[in-house]
């Protein structure tokens, strides 16, 4: 494990050569939002409505403060290119050179660009949050807040497990950039990225709501914003671990398949 | 990590049927060489992409692929602490031949060993106990100093703190980039960022390296001073190195037995000499005249090479050269004479280019 300790501490000394560039990104990635609650605004107004699938306005804008919280978590900025460039080009070889798993290796890598990332947003989050606390609910009860933390982390992984899923697909087409695009694109709308799932149709909400991205996105929000009581957070941290491990397992399977394949091109 | 080692190993077995690689045990496995290799093949699958449009769709449905075979049935035995030279021109397999013995690359056919693991099964063990070094490849983090790097290194292959440092000091002291090991990798010169990787490569001093065109593109002070430094850590270390570089330098300060490849075979598998003695047909004779005794037809003897009178350089028959120096001595006054094998620039560029030389006597390919 030692290892991984290490590889975690050199990349949060790499990240840190780029530390210029936080802290104006983590303001500008929080200006969507001023147009979303805007939008929302002219939705209640204009429909005379005090809900929208079963959340007050007030409701509504803490959900989207909050999605930046679990995606703060969940993103996997690049992972998916990341991991297909390796195979593509060749840089694999050196994680199969050395005795460490590639996987692991990236894991302990996301991790430590995820801590970094939360120092240095954690400024910039507060004064936004502060701004916007007549939206928020109160704090949370000390098992709340544990069971949100628990559910937070597994989006985390639910999110390294689907992207490192859709990267190790490098080992059977030559490009995935288009695939990941197209992928990007459904995660957003499943994932409850877009707008609370619950706004979905029944009928489509009833599939939507098992897939994993839900569990990446939405129930850890819904968590996080304190529309979930303890029962049911227990019941999506159990599917979270669930999704977590059917999708690592099918990531060990494809590792092993495509490296049968692997040609180590260019390199 | 014993425990995802142990994984890997689990279900390579369950899944390897297919492998010839992993039949019994029992197949001939001559003692405890570094590295066995035998009727080695590796067949690349690769993508025909049909030119013109409704070619290109067609393929989208139906992809016509094409079997390139980089490795064609080669066998070879390496004794612990050999430093042998791989040669051989672009494209021959030199590359795929260490891709597969360092594990990277699963053979089409046939059996390797290195220290009696077999490398596709990549157990932590065996990687603890080579290294590959690429010279068109880096392996150190771009943005970080070598030293952190280093210090990766070192906990990946858990080398403890005293050897860590002692291996690092010795390897720093001998390539002189000490003063660097605090600078950022990209700030570093080819060369010195070179001698970096090879440090990074010796750090858990391994049994076995694989060296691929280690000196490529540098100036000929770091040429030399790698050169200098893998001699003195194969002496010391008895390390056991394969190497391929197409400079011939390289080969001939480093190696005493050499391998070349070519369209995937061994053709000749010996020293370095005996390629001269083997595959070039020609000696290259030098004539130096004395005043008036310069004869008419000197290009009947063979190609000038070069001409400045009183001396003439010519390429001539290996067969006939002690014959013709000897009726030019006898017919003619000469203040100097010398016959001298050709470069072996040359020789080796000439095997590469005539393929038609390369059918290998099976006592060279060692077979």
């Amino acid at each position: 494990m030692r290892k991984y300790w290490i590889v975690f501490s050199v990349a949060l000394s790499e990240r840190l050569v780029y530390r210029a560039d936080f802290f104006l990104a983590t303001f500008l990635r929080f200006i969507p939002i001023v147009t979303t609650i805007l939008l929302w605004r002219a939705i209640y107004d204009g429909g005379g409505r005090t809900q929208v699938g079963g959340l007050a306005y007030s409701e509504m804008v803490g959900y989207y403060l909050f999605v930046m919280i679990t995606r703060a978590f969940g993103s996997m900025p690049r992972l998916a290119t990341d991991i297909s460039t390796d195979i593509r080009d060749g840089g694999l070889r050196k994680y199969l050179l050395q005795p460490i798993n590639y996987l692991g290796y990236c894991i302990t890598l996301r991790a430590a660009h995820k801590i970094v990332y939360f120092v240095m947003a954690a400024a910039p989050y507060a004064l936004v949050f502060w701004l916007c606390r007549g939206y928020l609910p109160g704090w949370p009860s000390g098992t709340m807040l544990v069971l949100t933390i628990v559910s937070l982390i597994f989006a985390f992984m639910l999110g390294f497990a689907i992207n490192s899923l859709i990267g190790l697909m490098g080992f059977w087409f030559l490009e995935v950039a288009s695939f990941v695009h197209v992928f990007m694109t459904a995660q957003y709308f499943l994932s409850g990225h877009m707008f609370p799932l619950s706004l979905l149709p029944e009928s489509v909400a009833h599939v939507v709501m098992w897939l994993p991205f839900a569990y990446e996105t939405y129930y850890p929000t819904m968590i996080l914003a304190q529309q979930l009581d303890a029962a049911a957070a227990v019941r999506v941290i159990a599917v979270q671990a669930l999704w977590v491990l059917v999708l690592l397992a099918a990531g060990q399977w494809a590792w092993m398949r495509g490296l049968r394949r692997y040609a180590a091109f260019g390199g | 990590m014993a425990r995802a080692g142990g994984a890997q190993a689990a279900s390579f077995a369950a899944g390897s049927r297919r492998y010839s690689y992993d039949l019994p045990r029992s197949v001939p496995w001559p003692g405890m060489g570094a590295i066995h290799v035998h009727n080695l093949k590796k067949t690349y699958r690769v993508h025909r992409k049909p030119q013109g449009l409704s070619a290109s769709v067609r393929s989208l449905f139906r992809r016509q692929y094409k079997m390139v075979r980089a490795v064609d049935g080669i066998s070879f035995d390496i004794e612990p602490g050999e430093m042998v030279g791989f040669l051989g021109p672009n494209g021959a397999g030199k590359t795929t031949t260490l891709k597969v013995l360092s594990g990277l690359i699963y053979p089409t056919e046939g059996h390797v060993r290195v220290l009696d693991f077999v490398p596709q099964e990549r157990k932590n063990a065996y990687r603890r106990q080579f290294a590959l070094l690429m010279g068109q490849k880096n392996q150190l983090w771009w943005d970080l100093p070598a030293a952190e790097s280093f210090r990766l290194h070192k906990e990946i292959y858990t080398i403890d703190d005293e050897r860590f440092e002692r291996v690092q000091d010795d390897l720093t002291e001998m390539l002189s980039v000490k003063d660097l090991l605090n600078q950022p990798v990209r700030e570093l010169s080819l060369g010195e960022r070179m001698k970096m990787e090879l440090i990074a490569a010796l750090l858990h001093s391994p049994s076995v390296l694989f060296l691929d065109e280690p000196t490529i593109g540098l100036d000929v002070v770091a040429q030399a001073s790698i050169r200098r430094c893998l001699r003195d850590y194969n002496r010391d270390h008895g390390v056991t190195v394969l190497l391929t570089s197409h400079y011939m330098q390289d080969i001939e300060a480093l190696c005493d037995r050499v391998m070349v490849i070519n369209h995937g075979r061994l053709v000749h598998d010996g020293p370095l000499q005996t390629i001269i003695e083997r595959f070039a047909a020609h000696k290259i004779l030098t004539l130096r005249f004395q005043e008036g005794a310069w004869p008419d037809r000197i290009e009947d003897v063979g190609d000038v090479i070069e001409f400045n009178p009183p001396a003439v350089t010519l390429r001539v028959p290996r067969e006939s050269v002690t014959r013709h120096a000897a009726e030019l001595l006898s017919a003619y006054a000469l203040s100097d004479v010398s016959i001298e094998d050709p470069p072996i620039d040359d020789v080796i560029s000439a095997m590469y280019g005539d393929s038609a030389m390369m059918t290998p006597d099976q006592e060279a390919s060692g077979a």
